[in-house]
């Protein structure tokens, strides 16, 4: 993974920065150089996603691409924000048995891609179970 | 704009093809075709192939395979919209004899998929899925079909039965398709106790790798009958249309926005709707991608294609049979061939020749070709002259 | 007034036990557990690392401080397991917060004091007026040889504080002293993967008599007394040196209960006495006084002196305190697991 591209990410995957339209109110992750249905970005203002939500959808990858070799069985699940906003994001610290959809998460900053032992760490974030005085007050 | 038909088709046998390679493959497919159509001479030439590039290194192919079919000087087009690529090449060859610059046209797909290791095959196919907002988090393909699969699940009330007899069935069909890679019969029991590959999708839910390639031969209905002693299979309508990329930037992940308005695109060019289909081959990559499409080309209402699936509706002498050739299932997804092979199926359909897979009386077939996890889709509809 | 404006803490959901490592290696569990008082301790998942852990606690931090990142003008992460050798952990820790660009950064090493130092330095740059906040973060995610007595031991965490000055303080800095020599009791080559130890030169010659000396000159300094504290919290590379060296030093066990994690936690090297802090700050009240002193292998002690005003409590609930975090919802992995994670299993290139 060549460097420059993952670091252009570095906004939206290290902050959530998005981007909300004043007009429709609609929220585009990442953003975008052009609102749908217009020509233009004008409309489009800067907005930070909330970093709680829950499981919309899940599934258990068995069978990982090669960069996730080790980390197999992992779960990955498109979290619904608690704007509205869907993401898609790994479910980490929770046994795949435990899930459910509609289960409150938080997002947490982890490591998302470790590329060898020669390659720049790709991080980001994750979702993990919301719990009451441990992963969220 | 002219009327366009179908005049010819060939494919290779799919499966693992170590003899062949990817030049190889799609002569064998266009030679079937040439032969098949009559025709002497091409006046272009449309090729679908998701990432030859990837695959085997090999791009440029608009080129390399006009060259290696014997006609250098020849327009050579390669299309792509990952695993719709094919139907994309159908389109574009109906458009440019349609708009009446050429006469006779090729439509072809090719993918070489196994000649590298089968990490480098998923990453290759994982190039259709947003790669900074969903590969980068580890979501394979299974992995997003299946994440629709639990919503449809969770919505509707889908079970995981409902999806294995879309496998049989495609199975049952391919068995008797021999040009299928897996013509075999499979059981529920089969399906259900397979490989987990992404919860809940196990393997034998999921398409498989193959090498192979596909072409037909596009005519406008004037030059057509100069040609042929097949019944011309005309091309009434098509319908062409994309969806957001990423699932999670869907409105909905049980419905396939980019197949219903493609679908609706098509039926209203042919000025048909969906109780007029016959016959029809689906893109089922996976179990639940069946499920999903035949609701959203208005076979069956929204929610009830798990039970329509298990209801013999959708079998060879049902209501609505779909993927008589074994569909992805069993006949193979040698990604950008696909659509064109839906094609082949439903012009042998049409024109009577598909022996103990005949849908009888059929008149009117669909052909729906997506990409990716519904990103893009290309639906055609044929009627025989 | 300079101190701490904010802080927090974070460790990781998973467990092992010190049974289930001396099982593989065929050690007497019970002799390790009285002898060194440890009974577990945090294990990362592959996906966490001291760079994760440090966002998370600046995250808490920031909250805590009621700042922006935009604010803070200096990122120092200390730690003896950062994931590279040559790109600070600071810059990924303030890219995550939004510190950057406009901010001062480096990583600094000083095996278990690295955070400590970063903690002073910061309060020198509040104090001069050169910045208005800093991030000072103690983290690690430190490795231990299998089968060595330092297995047992060798866990994560990461503690973030902020300092500023004037109404945000929360921990008033009163007195601070340092204390150190050139003293190899611990250390680590480049390119090896695991620590070298001294055996038992790492006890009297190292840290008893390092952390001895910075506290006994602190107190001298500040004119104090151990009862003059109700809280105390000292390097903790096990439960058995610090309960030992802070009664040598005249502290009882209830002053040093609050702050004493490592039975349950580990050994989390940088975070380790910084983590203590935090466990004290999570329940301390206006006026109560903390005395706090790190110890680094190599070697060198970090000792303050904080008292607590009257805006600690305001802050105190806004995030997951450690000591729940540390008690809570823990996910124990047996020692293939643990050795997976951890990833001291040889596998082919």
């Amino acid at each position: 993974m060549f460097p420059s591209r993952p670091w252009r990410e570095n906004p939206q995957r290290y902050r959530l920065e998005a981007q909300k339209c004043e007009k429709t109110g609609k929220v585009f992750f990442p953003p975008r150089l052009v609102a749908p249905g217009t020509l233009d970005a004008s409309t489009l203002k800067p907005y930070n996603l909330p970093e709680d939500g829950e499981v919309y959808t899940f599934t258990v990858i068995e069978v990982p691409p090669s960069q996730f070799k080790d980390e197999a069985p992992y779960t990955v699940g498109i979290i619904e924000l608690s704007d509205g906003t869907k993401i898609t994001c790994q479910i980490a610290d929770c046994e795949p048995d435990d899930i459910k959809i509609g289960m409150k998460v938080k997002i947490e900053f982890r490591r998302v891609q470790t590329h060898g032992e020669h390659g720049v760490l790709s991080y980001g974030f994750k979702a993990v179970p919301a719990i009451p005085g441990v992963t969220t007050v | 704009m002219r009327d366009v038909a179908i005049i010819g088709v060939g494919m290779n046998k799919w499966g693992e093809v170590w003899e062949s390679t990817l030049r190889d493959m799609f002569v064998e497919a266009a030679l079937e075709s040439i032969k098949d159509a009559g025709v002497d001479h091409l006046d272009g030439m449309y090729v679908g192939s998701m990432t030859p590039g990837l695959f085997v290194g090999q791009e440029h192919i608009g080129s390399m395979l006009a060259d290696y079919l014997g006609m250098k000087g020849l327009p050579g087009t390669r299309v792509e919209s990952a695993c719709a690529s094919g139907g994309l090449a159908l389109k574009s060859a109906v458009l440019e004899i349609a708009s009446g610059h050429s006469d006779i046209i090729l439509a072809g797909g090719v993918e070489k998929m196994t000649d590298c290791s089968g990490d480098d095959a998923t990453y290759a196919l994982a190039t259709a899925a947003d790669q900074e907002y969903e590969v980068f988090h580890g979501a394979t393909f299974p992995g997003l079909y299946a994440m629709m699969a639990r919503r449809h699940m969770h919505e509707f009330g889908t079970t995981r039965e409902q999806l294995a007899h879309v496998a049989v069935k495609n199975h049952k069909n391919g068995a008797k398709n021999p040009k299928a890679q897996y013509p075999f019969e499979v059981t529920l029991e089969g399906v259900m106790t397979s490989v987990m590959v992404a919860d809940p999708m196990r393997i034998l839910d999921c398409s498989p790798i193959t090498d192979g390639a596909a072409c037909v031969i596009v005519a406008d209905l004037e030059t057509a009958k100069k040609y042929t002693n097949n019944p011309a299979v005309k091309i009434t309508g098509f319908g062409h249309a994309t969806d957001n990329i990423a699932l999670h930037s869907r409105d909905s992940l049980t419905c396939l926005e980019a197949t219903k308005l493609a679908g609706e695109r098509a039926y209203k060019m042919a000025g048909r709707k969906p109780e007029d289909i016959d016959v029809c081959e689906v893109h089922d990559c996976f179990t639940i991608a069946e499920i999903m499409v035949i609701e959203d080309l208005g076979f069956f209402e929204k929610g009830k294609g798990g039970t329509g699936a298990e209801s013999g509706e959708t079998h060879i002498g049902g209501r609505i049979p779909v993927n008589t050739s074994g569909g992805l299932k069993s006949k193979g997804h040698p990604v950008g061939a696909t659509g064109i092979a839906q094609a082949y199926e439903i012009t042998t359909q049409l024109r009577g020749e598909a022996g103990d897979r005949q849908v009888e009386g059929a008149k009117v077939g669909l052909c729906q070709n997506m990409g990716g996890s519904g990103g893009s889709t290309v639906v055609h509809i044929m009627e025989v002259v | 007034m300079v101190g701490i404006v904010g802080y927090g803490a974070k460790i990781p959901r998973h467990r092992i036990k010190v049974e289930e490592i001396a099982k593989v290696w065929g050690a007497d569990a019970p002799s390790y557990k009285r002898g060194l008082q440890l009974n577990e301790k945090s294990v990362p998942s592959p996906d966490v690392d001291t760079i994760t852990l440090s966002v998370m606690a600046a995250k808490y931090a920031l909250k805590r401080a009621g700042i922006n990142g935009s604010e803070i003008g200096s990122v120092y992460v200390g730690s003896e397991s950062h994931p590279y050798a040559v790109k600070p952990s600071g810059t990924v820790v303030a890219e995550a917060i939004g510190a950057v660009t406009d901010c001062h950064c480096a990583d600094y090493e000083f095996a278990c004091k690295a955070g400590s130092e970063a903690m002073f330095v910061n309060l020198g740059l509040v104090k001069s007026g050169f910045i208005k906040y800093g991030l000072s973060i103690g983290g690690d995610t430190s490795q231990g040889a299998p089968g060595d007595a330092l297995e047992y031991s060798a866990a994560a965490g990461s503690a973030a504080f902020i300092m500023g000055t004037g109404d945000k303080v929360l921990a008033e800095i009163e007195h601070t002293f340092s204390f150190m020599s050139d003293t190899p009791d611990f250390w680590r080559r480049e390119h090896e993967h695991y620590p070298q130890h001294g055996g038992r030169f790492t006890g009297e010659p190292a840290y008893f008599r390092t952390v001895k000396g910075a506290s006994n000159a602190i107190l001298e300094r500040a004119g104090m007394k151990p009862s003059d504290f109700q809280f105390a919290v000292f390097h903790q590379p096990n439960g058995k040196f610090p309960m030992r060296v802070g009664k040598m030093l005249g502290f009882t066990k209830e002053q040093m209960e609050t702050g004493w994690l490592s039975p349950w936690l580990g050994n989390t090297y940088s975070g380790a006495s910084p983590m203590g802090l935090t466990a004290i700050l999570d329940i301390a009240k206006p006026g109560d006084r903390i005395f706090m002193c790190s110890y680094g292998s190599g070697a060198g002690s970090d000792a303050f002196v904080w008292k607590v005003t009257d805006r600690l409590k305001e802050v105190q609930e806004m995030c997951p305190k450690t000591r729940v975090q540390l008690d809570e919802h823990k996910v124990y992995v047996d020692y293939g697991t643990y050795a997976k994670f951890r990833k001291k299993i040889l596998k082919n290139k």
